[in-house]
């Protein structure tokens, strides 16, 4: 026994464990380049996981093993339910939540360092400021994803909470508050009252910052927040002298970042300025100014009408939006397509980088309802299929539809890439109504001579479509 | 020791940059959670920090709570990705009929 214990907490015997770990998170993470390997590759990279932590509980000589066990045992009894019963629609604030609880762990270890270390005495200075870094990060995350789930989970308005133009002043006034608090904690204060400030700011800074975003923006926020708890953990890992939380948290790091800037191009938009909260703002100022800008007329169809015009196309693409995930409505999106493929029609789906909350929110929704991987499309793969396209049918999309992206150069929303609906040769819109949409901005293309909208619930619509088939 | 785990920092990013950029479009958001739940991983410097809590109650409560978080975050994240990847390898040509699945 005696035995065994020395060698488990021989520290090669660990790393190597380490080793093991995040080449497996490495390998389980290349398996998600494709559908058929990735759920392998997210398993793969469990066990990855669960090496790592049985790993650390080896090779710990020191006790409180009971109150690993409640907290092991509290985070599983929350989580596990959590992930189970949760619907598909519900996912983007899923997972803000659960990255939300990653950067509040991340804050808690850094604050109770603070505390066993009185105030990092002895510590080399390094270590003290990778924990502080750690320390801001997480408590920013934290913060930040509660207040996106809020607002995901319509506990909070959706419309961007912001004080205007003085907000970008007094985010750069709270974060400079904090390293200034961080500053002195380092400069070797050990004083208790400083480090709870800096936490304190940090939490503003975490509501300031996530408040002000509308819609639109909330999958680049929740991706970059993702990005932040991933790099917080990395720090976590250079003061604790951690290999397998270095190697883990900059992998995440790498991948949100990637992300992030991925949406923030698909938007045509800086980071910063989606940090500073300008779209929802401008936007609804724009929305308020502009309302009636287009007073073109409406054309309304019935959904009988709508299924005729589905049942004798070629081709029909399909366009879904946040709307789609609101109605929950993929199911009868997915039987719409099946009963027209029976009839000979050939069905695509357009997929926006940015459609949803998330990033591949509308994949993971089609994917639920069976809709084959093979027919969800990227914009860029898309667009030039509109122009030969029967028949587009837009189901809760509004703003990554709007010409004016491309056409009017006022208009917020100017040099976002959309998809090229309009190009088609007729368009029939879902909608609940004629509401501007997240972002407040009047769309033109309900204003076209092709375009026909039908109003109403998009499940109950499409479903109503999907009747109206069986009848011809 | 820190110039080490700064090599091991820049490496892993790069190392973390080369395998994502890879992955399309339509896998983001697995993507996205499956990364969510890798920096679940903080849990080990609960883990490790709680030995060190000394008598204070207070450290106690703070690191029981973070170490919840992360085992949250880590079970919670893996299962939702699990969960959300069985959809995609779901192969729809044979339409599912109720009970069917297989």
């Amino acid at each position: 026994m005696i035995l065994a214990t020395g060698f488990f907490q021989n520290p090669n015997f660990l790393h190597v464990l380490y080793i093991v770990a995040f080449a497996l998170f490495i390998y389980g993470m290349s398996g998600l380049t494709g559908p058929r390997t990735a759920v392998r590759g997210n398993r793969i990279a469990a066990v990855g996981m669960l090496i790592a932590v049985i790993a650390t509980l080896l090779s710990r000589s020191e006790g409180n093993w009971a109150l690993i066990a409640i907290g092991i045992a509290l985070g599983v009894l929350v989580g596990a339910p959590a992930a189970r019963r949760v619907h598909m629609t519900a996912m983007p604030q899923m997972v803000a939540l659960f990255n939300g609880v990653g950067g509040g762990a991340v804050f808690l270890i850094a604050w109770a360092e603070f505390r066993n270390t009185g105030g990092y005495q002895d510590t080399p200075t390094y270590v003290a400021l990778f924990s502080l870094f750690a320390a801001i990060v997480g408590s920013i995350s934290f913060w930040g994803s509660n207040i996106a789930f809020g607002k995901l989970q319509e506990l909070l308005p959706g419309r961007p909470i912001t004080l205007g133009k003085p907000q970008q002043f007094v985010n750069v006034l709270l974060l400079a508050g904090a390293v200034l608090l961080a500053g002195l904690v380092a400069g070797g204060s050990h004083s208790q009252l400083e480090f709870i400030g800096m936490l304190v700011l940090a939490a503003i800074l975490g509501n300031a910052v996530v408040l002000p975003i509308g819609g639109a923006d909330m999958p680049v926020v929740i991706s970059m927040l993702n990005a932040f708890t991933g790099l917080s953990a990395a720090a976590t890992g250079v003061a604790l002298d951690n290999p397998a939380l270095i190697v883990a948290g900059m992998i995440v790091g790498a991948s949100g970042t990637i992300l992030t800037n991925l949406m923030a191009v698909a938007m045509n938009r800086s980071i910063p300025a989606i940090v500073a909260g300008g779209f929802g703002g401008t936007g609804a100022v724009a929305g308020a100014s502009g309302a009636g800008a287009y007073s073109g007329t409406v054309r309304s169809v019935s959904a009988a009408d709508v299924a005729i015009q589905l049942a004798y196309a070629r081709l029909v693409i399909v366009v879904p939006g946040y709307g789609m995930a609101v109605a929950q409505a993929q199911h009868a999106v997915a039987e719409l397509a099946k009963g027209l493929q029976k009839r000979g029609v050939e069905i695509r789906y357009a997929i926006h980088p940015v459609a949803g909350r998330m990033p591949g929110h509308m994949n993971v929704l089609l994917a639920e309802a069976d809709v084959p991987y093979d027919q969800l499309k990227d914009m860029d793969d898309i667009n030039p299929e509109f122009s030969r396209c029967d028949v587009a049918l837009v189901i809760g999309a509004n703003d990554v539809t709007n010409p004016a992206a491309k056409t009017n150069p006022a208009s917020p929303i100017y040099g976002m890439p959309i998809l090229e609906v309009e190009n088609a040769h007729s368009v029939i819109v879902i909608k609940r109504s004629m509401n501007p949409g997240f972002a407040g901005i009047e769309n033109e293309l309900y204003f076209k001579p092709n375009t026909a909208m039908l109003f109403g619930d998009a499940k109950a619509a499409v479903g109503e479509i999907t009747a109206g088939l069986a009848d011809i | 020791m820190l110039v080490t785990n700064l090599t091991i920092l820049v490496l892993a990013g790069f190392v973390g940059y080369a395998v994502i950029s890879k992955i399309p479009n339509t896998l983001h958001t697995p993507l996205m959670s499956g990364t969510n739940a890798i920096h679940g991983i903080v849990l080990l410097g609960g883990l490790i920090v709680i030995g060190f809590a000394g008598n204070s109650a207070f450290n106690k409560v703070i690191l029981v709570i973070a170490i919840a978080f992360g085992t949250i975050n880590v079970v919670g994240g893996f299962l939702v990705t699990d969960r959300m990847l069985e959809m995609f390898k779901r192969k729809p040509q044979a339409p599912p009929r109720d009970g069917e699945e297989e």
